[in-house]
């Protein structure tokens, strides 16, 4: 069966780009096959900075004819019907058509329309070309003479050559016939663009990878990678060292180059004073190397480039340049370095935090002078539950962000946070409140750590809580997949931060003193501002228990259901059930209490997958169906006054209210001490008499007050073990 | 003066400044450009020059080289640093329509400079180049050599607020940077400008340290900002009134783009100078930029009902 050999040679693509691209150019090609009702066997594409390429192996030479029966007018329409049917059929007489019956409708004309298939090479004639008009390329541009119309082909970059075979492997290909702005499909590529420029002849993909591989190009970009990944550990092993791995690197320098040709350059010890994390950032997105790290796990002075070339010096003039620029990169780094301490060193008293007045954080929340003192005042209220020391907390708080100030974050914002906690640490700071400059940030992603320095933990809350209320306030919340600001990211920080380290903490009353907080500060920049900081008054005589109002009620409110849904969604991921959490949360007054319904939930979810969990589930349901139906009847709370014992007539009524109230009690003691495995091993113990109470017993007995008494007894049991949970809230 | 008289082997561009100025004068003369002087205005980069700027818009082609003396007051470093100056020079290429071969000739023009293909890692890395102040952006690449950037290679999409058509490629070769490789020496001071030895040879440093340290103390302490404002002020009118007075009558050309033009680049370096001082908060910045592109885009909307932007 004939293959598809598609090449789009061009010059140098992103190496960003590159994966996306092929994976689109297989989308493409193929689905437009599939669409045309073309089968085939596999599809496989690759791509190198100047070439994509597509190998459609197992393709029909014909598409398979089509047969379709279209349904006309009946027979005897007036002319106009029968006129239009034919028209849109194709038919130049109704004797081409047949007649059909069926008993509603009667006799009716219908055409047949019998399409024979297209060879799959008139076919490609048009998808290919098609699907290079329509190639979605995050930026595409127009190029040349040619662009003089607005009309002109959009590429990448200018698109130079276009391959397009078509065949068996028993005989000769012949060439896709299509042209795109004067590009016409043929068999002739280029290989590399240094070391084999020559034209090259192909047939199929096999000879083309073939002479590719011979004229210096390595057409999978998979195979690149490994051949770096190899090399590099290779020339490393011979020097004792090891590569410090970075796929994300890896990946784009295989797609900066067709032939890679891995060498290794070194630097000046001395510029190991810099930081090593520093180093590797300069080093890695200025010039896209590799670094190197010693037995002892330190930064080793030599660094691994990939070239594009085999030089005829062996690369000696590759390496020399390279050490030469990068030579010249650490030299900045290390002035920036040396900079930083010099102003940490002399500016003990921060004088230049006066500077972040300057600079904006939000348009809408001010400067980050503004923000600094927000999170400072939120950190101090927050040592309260977290335990910490207020004096450390606050100067974490006030310098926490002024590592943006620094040199050496102004090049690399990557290293932001990591440099504050190593100059605070330069410059003779408390080892947790160096520490929580850095990890204020944490956990940036669902991987990270959680800090559990206090201190960390104090000011890493502030710092997202204060964000997230001043979004929320100002109604630039995630949309969708847009969330700009990261705050679903955010919000889920707070609930691992409280979590993880087992801070009980009321998130709406925590959140209504820093919205109060922001609205004053910001009262002359909205409306909603102005008008909470008219009602709740001056930020000094704001007291937690604050009462907000309904504007910022509905505004904090919002806020802590959005971060509870992220709570779902964490409980979610990690396999818990995440209806146990809406069955806690209804039930009491930690409603909104991150670290305690996390407990509860998982609690709960845990006693549901037991036996007594199952059964009690079950029972209550039961219990549940019953009261509604006969609440129904009698009427909301009709059966909520106590049993009366004297009406239990069997054994197992009895035992179950004397079950529900040593339940009932256990379990609120057990509450009070928020040991709430306790509680739910005092629920467990309801199982039994439940189970043996509706095995014996009719609920509704003909007599009316044995029937009233039994279902007292169901809804205490609703009652009892909604103290625990909201068993109504759990599926199934 | 016996010195002067030696031979062309002081014009090699691995010899002496001047000898790498020459050599891509004369190669990019060959292949058909105009070789141009450098404009005589304060510029941020050659791109600012109307024979780039300007003369990208419009459907007429336009072939020319030069070497464009760059200001960016805020990369004063004093004359202490060796590869960081307020003052430098790129050289500027710039043909439209851009040829199908311009990877090519670009290439060549580093083969002619010295660069050996078989020794050198060359490479086109992705850099989507765009100027703010200029409301210009095109798609392009850093060229690099052994890991250094030494050229900037554009497609321009759009300039002064115009599109291109048809497009223009730009080059922008760093000058100092590529004549450092080429003489292999680690500081900018020491390049040799004249390609003379001995008592006879003069450095980059000869002609240009004193101006580093004066020019850094000027655009970093004395430069009067209360003037460096109401000349902002002017200029940014005085463009407006040109424009507003060159404006054409039914089935007229523009008249005055040029001169207008002129004011444009004069507030954009008087911002930059304001920039330097530091007296420009980052709010205000970003209104500066806007301002300035304003000014672009209105010249650029001229420049095309010109003879030379193609106006009918």
């Amino acid at each position: 069966m004939p293959d598809l050999l598609f090449e789009l040679f061009s010059e140098e693509i992103p190496a960003r780009m590159q994966r996306q691209a092929s994976e689109d150019l297989k989308r493409l090609v193929t689905n437009a096959l599939v669409e045309a009702g073309v089968t085939y066997e596999g599809a496989q594409a690759y791509a190198t900075p100047r070439r994509l390429a597509l190998h459609v192996v197992g393709l029909p030479a014909r598409q398979p004819d089509t047969r379709e029966e279209r349904k006309g007018p009946r027979v005897g329409s007036p002319d106009g019907a029968i006129q239009g049917f034919l028209k849109s059929a194709g038919l130049t007489s109704l004797d081409q058509a047949k007649i059909e019956s069926d008993p509603k409708k009667g006799e009716f004309y219908v055409a047949v329309i019998e399409k024979p298939g297209r060879p799959v090479l008139d076919l490609l004639a048009e998808i290919l070309p098609a699907t290079i008009r329509a190639f979605p390329w995050p930026k595409s541009m127009r190029w040349g003479a040619a662009s003089t119309s607005s009309a002109s082909l959009r590429w990448v970059r200018p698109l130079r050559a276009i391959v397009a075979t078509f065949g068996a492997e028993t005989e000769e290909p012949e060439t896709v016939p299509f042209a795109v702005d004067g590009i016409a499909a043929g068999n002739i590529t280029y290989g590399h663009r240094f070391m084999a420029p020559d034209s090259i002849r192909v047939k199929r993909f096999e000879d083309y990878v073939a002479k590719l591989e011979a004229a210096k190009v390595v057409l999978d970009p998979a195979r690149r990678k490994e051949i770096i990944r190899q090399d590099a550990r290779n020339l490393a092993f011979a020097q004792g060292l090891e590569v410090v791995e970075d796929e994300g690197l890896l990946d784009e320098v295989a797609g900066l180059v067709e032939w890679p040709v891995v060498l290794m350059g070194r630097f000046e010890e001395a510029f190991l004073d810099v930081p090593g994390e520093v180093i590797r950032a300069t080093i890695r997105a200025n010039q896209k190397c590799f670094v190197l790290r010693g037995p002892d796990g330190r930064l080793a002075s030599r660094f691994l480039l990939v070239s594009n070339i085999e030089a005829k010096d062996g690369g000696a003039t590759i390496i020399a340049g390279n050490e030469r620029v990068i030579r010249a990169r650490l030299s900045d780094a290390k002035f920036f370095w040396e900079t930083d301490k010099k102003v940490w060193r002399e500016d003990t008293g921060f004088a230049r935090l006066e500077r972040f007045r300057n600079v904006t954080f939000h348009e809408k929340l001010g400067s980050q002078w503004d923000r600094i003192e927000r999170i400072r005042a939120l950190a101090k209220e927050l040592c309260a539950v977290t335990k910490a020391d207020p004096e450390k907390v606050d100067l974490a708080a006030r310098i926490c962000k002024l590592d943006l100030q620094t040199e050496v974050v102004g090049e690399f914002p990557e290293v932001q946070g990591l440099m504050g906690r190593i100059y605070a640490g330069l410059a003779g700071l408390d080892p947790s409140v160096a520490a929580a400059c850095e990890e204020h940030y944490k956990p940036v992603g669902p991987g990270d750590s959680v800090p559990k320095d206090p201190v960390s933990v104090t000011v890493a809350l502030a710092d997202k809580l204060d964000t997230l209320v001043g979004f929320w306030a100002i109604d630039e919340k995630p949309t969708g997949s847009k969330d700009p600001y990261a705050l679903r990211r955010a919000a889920l920080g707070v609930i691992r931060l409280l979590v993880e380290n087992g801070v009980d903490f009321h998130l709406y009353e925590s959140l209504c003193l820093p919205l109060a907080r922001l609205a004053y500060q910001r009262r002359d920049h909205s409306d909603l501002f102005k008008m909470l900081a008219a009602e709740v008054g001056v930020p000094q005589s704001l007291k937690v228990g604050l009462l907000l109002p309904e504007a910022g009620e509905v505004v904090i409110l919002d806020l802590v259901e959005f971060i509870f849904d992220r709570l779902k969604v964490l409980l979610r991921d990690q396999q818990l059930r995440h209806d146990a959490l809406d069955a806690v949360r209804l039930s009491g007054e930690d409603w909104d209490n991150p670290n305690r319904l996390t407990i509860m939930s998982k609690t709960l979810g845990r006693f549901l997958e037991t036996e007594d969990g199952k059964s009690l589930l079950a029972g209550f349901k039961r219990a549940a169906n019953i009261l509604r139906a006969e609440e129904k009847k009698d009427g909301e709370g009709a059966f909520e006054a106590a049993a009366d014992p004297a009406l239990c007539r069997e054994p197992s009524e009895k035992a179950l209210l004397e079950a529900l109230s040593k339940a009932g009690e256990a379990a609120g003691i057990a509450l009070d001490k928020a040991d709430f495995e306790a509680a739910m091993r005092a629920m467990a113990a309801l199982r039994g008499p439940v189970d043996a109470f509706f095995e014996a017993v009719l609920v509704n007995a003909e007599d009316p007050a044995i029937r009233r008494n039994r279902l007292a007894l169901l809804a205490t049991l609703r009652r009892v073990t909604r103290q625990v949970a909201d068993f109504s809230r759990i599926a199934g | 003066m016996t010195a002067l008289t030696h031979g062309p082997e002081a014009l090699r561009p691995d010899r002496s400044f001047q000898g790498l100025i020459l050599t891509l004068q004369r190669f990019w003369a060959e292949k058909g450009c105009v070789i141009l002087q450098p404009y005589d205005m304060e510029v941020g980069a050659g791109t600012f020059h109307p024979a780039t700027t300007l003369r990208a818009l419009g459907p007429r082609p336009w072939n020319a080289a030069y070497v464009q003396p760059s200001r960016r007051p805020k990369d004063g470093r004093y004359g202490e640093n060796p590869n960081r100056f307020q003052h430098y020079y790129q050289f500027q290429v710039i043909l439209k329509p851009s040829p199908p071969n311009l990877q090519e000739l670009y290439l060549e023009s580093l083969y002619a400079i010295g660069i050996d293909p078989a020794l050198h890692d060359l490479r086109f890395v992705e850099d989507d180049w765009e100027s703010p102040t200029l409301g210009a952006w095109g798609l392009g690449w850093e060229c690099w050599c052994d890991g250094m950037e030494v050229s900037q290679f554009t497609y321009f999409q759009q300039v002064a607020g115009q599109e291109c058509a048809p497009v223009a490629g730009e080059l922008t070769y760093g000058l100092e940077r590529l004549a450092m490789y080429l003489q292999g020496v680690d500081n900018g001071f020491e390049l040799n400008f004249n390609g003379l030895e001995g008592e006879a040879k003069v450095t980059y440093g000869d002609v240009f340290r004193q101006a580093e340290e004066e020019y850094s103390r000027h655009n970093f302490e004395y430069a009067n900002t209360e003037k460096l404002f109401r000349n902002f002020a002017e200029a940014e009118a005085e463009c407006r009134a040109l424009l507003a007075a060159g404006e054409p009558g039914e089935g007229q050309r523009h008249r005055q783009v040029l001169p207008a033009y002129d004011q444009c680049i004069k507030a954009s370096h008087a911002f930059n100078l304001l920039d330097a001082r530091g007296v420009i908060s980052v709010t205000e910045r970003q209104s500066y930029i806007l301002r300035v592109r304003e000014l672009a885009k209105a010249c650029g909307a001229a420049w095309v009902k010109t003879e030379a932007g193609g106006a009918a």
